[in-house]
Order: structure tokens, then C-alpha cells, then sequence
């Protein structure tokens, strides 16, 4: 496919292209919704911006619209991943000002101007890897790889928020990302060799 | 998931004003409009098509811009709710003296879910019954007034045994809410009539002939912030949490208990049960049979015995009478042990 990635490939795709995620030249001063009283509300699309890696993007999208798929089918970061969309997986976790969040029970909506890190975003420049990122790829910490863009990001702030400091802690403040491959320990040595390679911690 | 109308409160009055003129005769969680806070609840079970709003009032801007909104004074502590749960399971002050809250607060959910979820909205998360959950399931009095109990006679074995009626076994799945009961928090609250002050004790209501009406709230009404007294039994205090899988679970049963102790005797003790009952479940009757007692495994469980002594299992939840009673009789001896 002419060098093309499936990444590349699915970025491309005309349902994706279609949509109206327009990154914005300056800031992002806006706030999402309105305050207007809810009995003249309506249920059509919403403008809103929405900071993510860094990057503002503004939208109209349906109130419906959760920060996953408004990441995955409207800014088309695929990155995050769809698991159980229903909070009890974690594969979708990505981090909203620094802590990490479900971005399948969180409304794009109610993001407002908080800045949201995404996988995609986690590495310090285009050719480099998180030290997190690194240590899941030297301890092996994966087999199908589905879940492991959430285990990424919740390692790495599981480390930040300074609960990383004993595989047993580990194993209790990673609970709420679940492995259906069952690679748990390559997953707790991973982050002890990231947690190390963070500064700060 | 159904469409709804998004909007933003600008204020406490402006949110419990949007939530109050459209449901007045309905209770709280049938209203048309809904508040979103932590989301956790509310959009799970949008998605599951359990509740239906037509409105979300989200509620972000009435959340304090800094800190963590707690406060810990020699009168008690006074936790906003706006604050995560994870705000509240990692204040010092919290850990120190109050550790049962920090612990039923560390036990619960997720890391993820701790970010996100608000004290107040953890108070209110509605019941994990598989049967009130799905809406392919008809017969569930909860969700639909007088439908029946698809439970009664079901899998019931994540179901409550104390606290339970005819037509409703659901169990009350929250673990914070145990620590509360035990302590005699008081809830400040916010409403279309202004604000009061409530004991938590009388927040939530026995299922009775209408499970569908859970609390006494009111559509409009907003739990703006929790008070918890301070006493000589806040710092030896803990909660013990059994679950089928050791993190990121529902408890089967457990155990929120607070003493005062004088040499070995107990001069009083504060006891509340999880994941066994509808309701958050103050044991008075454990805690009459410890008073008084020097505090050891007899007495400890004599007090579990007293505690389930109306317990009403049904065919496949028996098992959490024992369990409950050796959570109980084990949270007793620990916090007996504490350091304090």
C-alpha cells in the first residue's frame, strides 16, 4: 500500500475526512455548551473546543459524543481504544490535565478547557518513546497490544501520582486496567523500569 | 444512547432551578433533567438505556477552580462534594484521622474512576442488580414501578439480605457511604427553596413498596457538601472490604467500624455493613451488644450475631449471613490493634 501504515490508511478514509474537525490557528478561549436555561434546550450539535496533545481542534458535534469517540472518529486519534465502553475496562484511558480519566464515561462535551494527553501525545518528540512506552516494549508487557495503549497512560500517571512504588501497589492502582491476554506481570515489571526512567519520581 | 440537550449551570441555583421545574412529581432519578457531574453513573446507565434525561445539567463550573475542598478542623471534617474521590482517599488529614474514609474511598472503583467520580454523586450511584441494569429484563420494580422483582426468585447472589422487601432485593453497592452511616455525617444541600442540612442517615430510603424512589431528595436538590464530626473514635476506625476478585470490585459484604476504647472495654462503637443490605446499614444492635464489653472474639461475635440477626437470604446470597458476621467480627479485632 505505497508505504502507507493502517494507521495512515484509516486516518485517510472518507468517513473520517468528512467530519468537522478543523484544528484552529490560535487558542482556545471557548467553552463548551451554553448556559442558557434547559427548558429552551435542544438535543441538536454543540460547538466546542477541545485541546488534545497540545493541539486545539474546534467541533460541532452531538451532546451524545463521548471524549472517545470524539477523539477516535472526529480528530482521528485512533490511539485510544475502545474496550468495554462502559468504564469497566480501561483500555480507553487517556489523561485530562495530568490525571487519568475514562474517556468512554467522559462527554466531550463537558471537557471544557482541560488539556487531554492521548497516547499519541505521551512521547517528548516524533522519532522518540515515553520511557513508559520503551519499558512495555522491553519487558514484552503485551500480547494482542488491544488494552495497551490504556496501560500505557495509566502507568504512567500511576507513577506520577506516586503509587508505583512496590509491585503490590502496582498491581492495586492498575486495577482498573484489565489485560483479556493476562500479561499482568511483564505489565507491573514495565512499570517498574518506567517509573524509573521518569523524571521526578 | 438517546439524544439529550446539553447545558451548562452557572450557578447552584441555576442547576437546582433547571432540574426542579421539569419533574417536580417524579422522584429524583426519573427526572427529565439530570445533573452531570463525575459522569460515571449517570452516563453508564444512559448508555445501558437505564435512565432516560432529556437533559444533562452539567454542573463543571460550580466545581471549586483550586484545591481539593476539604477541610479537617477540631469540629470534624467538611468535604466538598465536588471533590474526587481520589481528593478525598489522599488528604492527610482524611488519612490520619478519619482512616475508614480513606480506605472505603481507596477500596472503590478504579483509579481512573476515582478521578472522575465526585463525593456527591459516589453517595447517590444507583444499584449493580444485573436485572435493574437491563432493560431486557421486564420485571424489575425499580426501573419500572411495579413491574416485579426479577430477583426474588433469580440469580441473586450479589443481593441484599438485610433491609429487603417484597419487591425489591437490590443491594445499595457503595462503599463510602458505610463510613458515613457509621459516623453521623450531615449533608449540606442545596434546593429550589434554598439550602438545609441533612443527616445522611435519613438520605437514603428502604425499598419497601417503592424501590423506585431511593432517597428523600427532591428534583433540584444538590448535595452541595458532607460534614463529619470529629470524636475520640475517628482515628481507630477502618473498613474492611471482601470482594469476588481482590480490586475494582462491588463488596460481597463488608465492615465499617469505629471504636472508643477504654483499656480493653469498649465505651463505644460505631458499626456499619456494605454490600449485605439496600441501604447504607448502621448496625445499632452490634453496637449495643459491644458497649460496655471488653472487646474480644466472643464478644466480637456475638455483636456480628446481633448485627444479621435479621438477615433474610434468599436462594443463592445465604452464604453472605457467615460472611458478613466474619467480616464483621475480623474489622472489630483489627481496629482493636490500631495504633491510634
Amino acid at each position: 500500500m505505497n508505504g502507507m501504515t493502517r494507521r495512515t490508511f484509516l486516518s485517510s478514509t472518507p468517513a473520517l475526512g468528512s467530519v468537522g474537525a478543523l484544528p484552529l490557528a490560535g487558542g482556545c478561549a471557548s467553552t463548551a455548551g451554553s448556559t442558557m436555561p434547559a427548558s429552551g434546550a435542544d438535543a441538536g450539535p454543540i460547538a466546542m473546543s477541545l485541546s488534545v496533545n497540545r493541539t486545539p481542534h474546534a467541533l460541532s458535534l452531538d451532546p451524545r459524543t463521548t471524549l472517545l469517540d470524539a477523539l477516535r472518529e472526529h480528530i482521528g486519534l485512533t490511539g485510544t481504544k475502545k474496550g468495554c465502553d462502559q468504564g469497566q475496562c480501561g483500555a480507553c484511558t487517556v489523561h485530562l490535565d495530568g490525571r487519568r480519566v475514562l474517556s468512554c464515561l467522559t462527554l466531550a462535551a463537558s471537557v471544557g478547557p482541560r488539556e487531554v494527553t492521548t497516547i499519541e501525545g505521551l512521547a517528548p518528540a516524533p522519532d522518540a518513546l515515553h520511557p513508559m512506552q520503551q519499558a512495555f516494549i522491553d519487558h514484552d508487557a503485551f500480547q494482542c497490544g488491544y488494552c495497551t495503549p490504556g496501560q500505557i497512560m495509566s502507568a504512567v500517571a500511576c507513577v506520577s501520582e506516586g503509587h508505583a512504588r512496590s509491585a503490590a501497589e502496582i498491581r492495586e492502582y492498575m486495577s482498573g486496567n484489565i489485560c483479556r491476554c493476562a500479561a499482568y506481570p511483564n505489565i507491573v515489571a514495565a512499570i517498574e523500569q518506567g517509573r524509573a526512567g521518569m523524571p521526578g519520581t | 444512547m438517546r439524544p439529550f440537550a446539553y447545558v451548562r449551570a452557572s450557578s447552584t441555583a441555576a442547576a437546582s432551578q433547571a432540574a426542579a421545574g421539569a419533574g417536580l412529581s417524579t422522584p429524583p432519578t426519573a427526572a427529565p433533567v439530570q445533573f452531570l457531574a463525575g459522569g460515571t453513573t449517570i452516563l453508564d446507565l444512559m448508555k445501558l438505556d437505564v435512565m432516560q434525561p432529556g437533559t444533562l445539567v452539567d454542573l463543571a463550573a460550580l466545581r471549586p477552580s483550586k484545591g481539593s475542598d476539604i477541610e479537617a478542623g477540631p469540629a470534624g471534617l467538611r468535604l466538598g462534594a465536588f471533590a474526587t474521590m481520589a481528593e478525598a482517599a489522599e488528604h492527610p488529614a482524611v488519612l490520619r484521622d478519619y482512616p475508614m474514609i480513606a480506605e472505603s474511598l481507596q477500596l472503590a472503583a478504579s483509579a481512573q474512576l476515582r478521578n472522575m467520580a465526585n463525593l456527591g454523586g459516589n453517595l447517590l450511584q444507583r444499584t449493580r442488580c444485573m436485572y435493574f441494569r437491563d432493560p431486557r429484563s421486564t420485571a424489575c420494580n425499580k426501573r419500572e414501578p411495579g413491574s416485579g422483582c426479577a430477583a426474588l426468585d433469580g440469580v441473586n447472589r450479589q443481593h441484599a439480605i438485610l433491609g429487603t422487601s417484597e419487591d425489591c432485593i437490590a443491594t445499595y453497592p457503595g462503599d463510602f457511604a458505610q463510613a458515613l452511616i457509621a459516623l453521623d455525617a450531615t449533608l449540606e444541600i442545596a434546593g429550589s427553596d434554598g439550602t438545609r442540612t441533612l443527616p445522611f442517615a435519613d438520605l437514603h430510603r428502604m425499598p419497601g413498596r417503592t424501590p423506585h424512589i431511593e432517597t428523600t431528595l427532591a428534583p433540584g436538590d444538590l448535595i452541595t457538601a458532607i460534614r463529619v464530626p470529629a470524636g475520640p473514635w475517628t482515628r481507630r476506625s477502618r473498613y474492611l472490604k471482601i470482594r469476588d476478585r481482590e480490586s475494582f470490585q462491588f463488596a460481597l459484604a463488608s465492615a465499617a467500624v469505629a471504636l472508643e476504647l477504654q483499656g480493653d472495654s469498649v465505651r463505644s462503637a460505631r458499626v456499619a455493613l456494605g454490600g449485605v443490605a439496600t441501604v447504607p446499614w448502621r448496625a445499632r444492635e452490634a453496637e449495643a451488644a459491644l458497649a460496655g464489653r471488653p472487646l474480644d472474639e466472643a464478644s466480637a461475635s456475638a455483636a456480628a450475631g446481633a448485627a444479621y440477626a435479621a438477615a433474610r437470604p434468599r436462594r443463592h446470597n445465604a452464604f453472605k449471613v457467615e460472611l458478613g458476621q466474619r467480616t464483621l467480627v475480623r474489622a472489630l479485632l483489627e481496629a482493636r490493634q490500631m495504633q491510634v
